[in-house]
């Protein structure tokens, strides 16, 4: 058995090690480009799930690297001139250089044959060719991955400092360009890694594209000079970057595996790339010693064992790039909340979790909000919007649509407003008109599914909603206006705290915004005219429901959703309630748990307007840490009914007894 | 959760004998459902022949298409060949339908694959919309309506137009994942209760050399992924097990195990697994 290995990064050189280890009579031999003490970057990360990984599979490199590793627990946020810090963060580091010499020393120990200075143009011949030779690998490019490479995140630049940081730091620092943002951590006991990150708009905007290597590093250090406390930065061909994502479908093609970095990368932000790598290299040897060094069968039992934990690491990190791309529009929360946002910004930390990992940090939270130092969660905490309290963030009780004329129904079940009359409890009025999609069988049946025996429908376009549709006619506007109106002021007579508009979804009024639907170019004219003439007579919390997105091609991005619900705001909306897609019914939504808390994220922080939520929120952790992350102010939580005889399910039916009135 | 098993339409060497003596022996046995697949360029049965004939020997199991390929089938043509079925077995067919994932087969039935989704969403508004109900029977009263397909506008149309979700197939983790965005879908589009949630796996408890063999034949048009599907394919009791605890833990209503071997001692051993 030969195996052949290009590159010689930590992936590389682990594997090559681990594969001696599992069986000294392969030939291993690791070919790698550079000279043995070239190395580019300065610390990198490990978690203490990977520490243990790496005990399991070979102690003695195990023993080396926690020797010299930097260890913290402490995560320290610098925003608005103060520090907050959050603990129970366990990760270490260790020079990337240092690694490198204890991979390297313990390769020639167990008999790894390594080669420097070598460029591999054509595939070696061996039993097995790994590709171990990062994101640009070239031995990807000898075969068929269905690779795929993009730019993701803001522009970035890697620094090493000899300020020793005492924990992983971010600094957040407003300019007149925009925010910058940096990433520090320690690994070992005299440097840091100190990556300094901004969008591309204050990247632009400070010049950056004109400054030489040597104005850049003092451009950061100058901007930083507080942090750095007075140190200096070490540039290590250090040059502004965008970073590239790297998916491939397969990772094997025959004989020829990808590792690491060739394979997959992961967002630096979450400081994975070399766990994932090294991770990969432990499953690899594993799998190949299971399979009796069957290499075909070899190379399945890793794509299928690595796969999934790859790609929700990846979706992390994806996530957390977005996050910083946008890092500008979070800097109006205040400094607890701003952390948490921080924190929680890759879905991989929640409320409850955090709460295990450092429950002094979720207390202030919970005090914050409940503005007493013993406070339940976020999500139970009171929140008050033009003089009308509500006790929770989960309670408002939405009525389902009622329409503001029998034209206007959905389905002959639909009640007019003139049948309505309001259940117990806060209830959200949700005020319509259908639109195109009015008329249509009992949704026990199904949806948009045509009566035989309907009524006219109308929309801004002769277009039918979905397959056997009617054909829409022309709205009155006027008079769909005056029935809005009239339907307001009867709504103030049945007590209802909250009006909402339904803007959303592809019904009449959501029919207008959309360039899928309505041709002409002011497409908010008629909505704002409805929205003006309600606010006129409704003097309590007013409600628009907006899809946020079509989910089409030619549709509403999320920016113009931001945009629609920013006027909507101006136009006298107290409150926005997030939906997206819907408008036509042909969309290609993105459904999952929680598919809409993102979108409220951006209209919330970016038009600052207060939101209201659901998208499948399942827990209530989901709403303590939605609102707590000022991703939203309200949450409609979808809780599953369980029976109490199925354990599993049970804690949930708990809760949610617990919640009900 | 109920456990249902595979016609072996797709296998090879399936006779008109063997084929009703697996259904027969379904019926008797312990299976809530008979599950069939559906493919033109293949050595294989067309699914509502297969079903028609099943309906003829069984009285209580379900007999459900996981998938049919809704758009091979002029609209009319597949509210007929459905309604028959339902009609032949008293009501027990669950029709699962979903665009497919071979260009060959559309080629083969000379209908063109572009704009497929767009004409599977207007077959399920004719089906349950009871478009043409009055002038096209029998009745379709009670026929249980599956999409599959993982696409987000597959779930949309699920929940707009069906009654539940059949998924393609994976570990429970998949599965669980899937269902959780039919949920999503399903309360989004304003539906009431939940969506029935159907699985698949293939199982080999004799030779899993010949089973995993036919796999990577039935897949080789996925290229690298036939493999995959090769070797997840269940060929112990335990992994039988297993994957039936796993896919109720997810939330699954039907788990339909499809064979990989059209021997009729795999029922038993498959009986014998899940007891």
């Amino acid at each position: 058995m030969r195996v052949e290995i290009v590159g010689g990064g930590p992936s590389g050189l682990y594997l090559g090690i681990l594969l001696r280890r599992a069986d000294p009579s392969v030939e291993v031999r690791v070919a790698e480009r550079n000279a043995p003490d070239a190395t580019f970057g300065w610390g990198v990360v490990f978690s203490e799930e990977t520490l243990g990984s790496l005990r399991d599979a070979d102690p003695e490199t195990h023993l080396e690297i926690t020797d010299t590793l930097a260890r913290w627990d402490r995560v320290d946020i610098r925003y608005r001139g103060r520090e907050l810090r959050s603990r129970g963060h366990s990760f270490s580091a260790i020079a990337r250089k240092r690694l490198l010499e204890i991979l390297q020393r313990r390769c020639r120990a167990v008999g790894v044959e390594l080669e420097f200075g070598v460029e591999v143009s054509e595939l070696p011949e061996a039993d097995l060719v790994v590709g171990a030779d990062g994101a640009s690998s070239h031995v990807r490019r000898l075969g068929e991955f269905g690779t795929k490479v993009e730019a993701e995140g803001s522009k970035y630049v890697w620094f090493g400092t000899d300020h020793v940081f005492d924990a992983f730091t971010f600094v957040f620092r407003e300019t007149e360009h925009g925010v910058y943002n940096v990433h520090a951590y320690p690994y070992d006991e005299g440097m840091s890694t100190f990556i300094v990150e901004c969008p591309i708009e204050t990247w632009l905007g400070a010049g950056h594209d004109d400054m030489t290597e040597a104005e850049n590093l003092t451009y950061c250090e100058q901007l930083f000079a507080r942090d750095l406390r007075g140190r200096e930065l070490f540039s290590n061909r250090s040059v502004w970057l965008d970073f590239p994502k790297v998916t491939n479908t397969v990772w094997h093609d025959g004989g020829v595996v990808l590792l690491g970095d060739a394979a997959h990368t992961a967002h630096f932000s979450i400081g994975s790339g070399t766990k994932l790598a090294m991770e990969d290299s432990i499953a690899l040897a594993n799998a190949l010693a299971r399979r009796g060094w069957d290499v075909e069968a070899t190379l399945l039992d890793y794509e299928l064992e690595r796969g999934p934990a790859v790609e929700r690491t990846q979706a992390a990190a994806s996530e957390s790039a977005g996050y910083f791309r946008r890092v500008g529009s979070y800097t109006h929360l205040e400094p607890i909340q701003f952390a948490f946002n921080l924190l929680t910004r890759s879905g991989r930390i929640t409320h409850a979790s955090l709460g295990i990992r450092d429950p002094r940090f979720t207390r202030a939270l919970d005090a914050r909000f409940g503005r007493s130092p013993v406070s339940p969660p976020p999500a139970f905490s009171p929140f008050e919007l033009r003089g009308v309290r509500f006790e929770n963030r989960f309670g408002l009780e939405p009525s389902g649509l009622v329409a503001v004329s029998a034209e206007g129904r959905v389905t002959p079940e639909t009640p007019t407003i003139d049948e309505w009359s309001p259940p117990s409890g806060q209830v959200l009025l949700q005020l319509g008109h259908a639109g195109r999609r009015a008329a249509t069988q009992p949704r026990s049946v199904g949806v948009d599914l045509p009566l035989s025996e309907g009524w006219p429908v109308v929309a801004p376009t002769r277009r039918p909603y979905g397959p056997f549709s009617a054909v829409p006619g022309e709205p009155d506007e006027a008079a769909i206006r005056e029935q809005f109106v009239a339907a307001a002021r009867r709504a103030g007579g049945l007590g209802v705290d909250v009006l909402e508009l339904d803007m959303a979804h592809g019904y009449l009024l959501g029919s207008y915004l959309s360039p899928l639907v309505n041709q002409e170019d002011d497409r908010l004219r008629f909505p704002l005219s409805v929205l003006d003439a309600v606010r006129e007579v409704w003097p309590r919390v007013l409600a628009v429901r907006l899809s946020m997105a079509d989910w089409h091609p030619r549709g509403n991005s999320v920016s113009d959703g931001v945009a629609i619900a920013r006027a909507m705001a101006e136009g006298g909306a107290d409150l926005i309630h997030v939906e997206a897609g819907q408008t036509v019914h042909d969309d290609r939504p993105e459904y999952r748990r929680g598919f809409l808390t993102a979108l409220s994220d951006r209209v919330r922080n970016e038009a600052r307007v207060p939101t209201l939520v659901g998208g499948h929120l399942t827990t209530i952790d989901d709403a303590n840490t939605a609102v707590a992350a000022g991703r939203a102010d309200l949450v409609l939580l979808d809780l599953p009914t369980a029976d109490i005889d199925r354990p599993l399910e049970a804690s949930n039916r708990l809760l949610q007894a617990g919640v009900s009135r | 959760m109920n456990v249902g098993v595979g016609l072996p339409t797709t296998t090879p060497g399936t006779t008109g004998e063997l084929l009703l003596d697996w259904a027969r022996r379904a019926d008797e046995g312990p299976f809530s459902a008979l599950g069939v697949l559906d493919r033109i360029v293949y050595d294989s049965l067309e699914p509502f022949a297969a079903l028609a004939a099943a309906a003829g020997v069984t009285s209580r199991v379900r007999l459900a298409t996981m998938i049919a390929i809704g758009p091979l089938r002029p609209t009319g043509l597949l509210a007929k060949q459905a309604a028959s079925v339902h009609a032949l077995s008293g009501g027990r067919l669950t029709l699962g339908l979903a665009v497919g994932a071979r260009m060959e087969d559309y080629e083969a039935a000379g209908v063109d694959s572009r704009g497929r989704g767009r004409k599977l969403a207007e077959q399920l508004a004719y089906i349950r919309g009871d478009v043409d109900g009055d002038r096209i029977g029998p009745a379709r009263d009670g026929m249980e309506l599956l999409v599959g397909g993982m696409s987000g506008q597959a779930f949309s149309r699920m929940a707009r137009y069906a009654d539940g979700y059949a998924h393609g197939g994976g570990p429970p983790r998949a599965f669980a994942s899937a269902a959780a965005r039919a949920q999503a879908a399903w309360a989004d589009l304003g539906r009431l209760g939940q969506p029935r949630l159907w699985g698949q796996g293939y199982f080999c408890l004799g030779d899993a050399g010949r089973g995993a063999e036919y796999l990577r034949d039935y897949y080789a048009f996925t290229g690298p992924f036939a493999e995959r599907i090769a070797a997840e394919n269940l060929t112990s009791a335990r992994a039988v097990k297993d994957f039936v605890r796993g896919y109720e833990e997810a939330g699954c209503h039907e788990l339909v195990l499809f064979p990989t071997v059209a021997d009729p001692e795999e029922l038993n051993r498959l009986a014998e697994a899940i007891a």
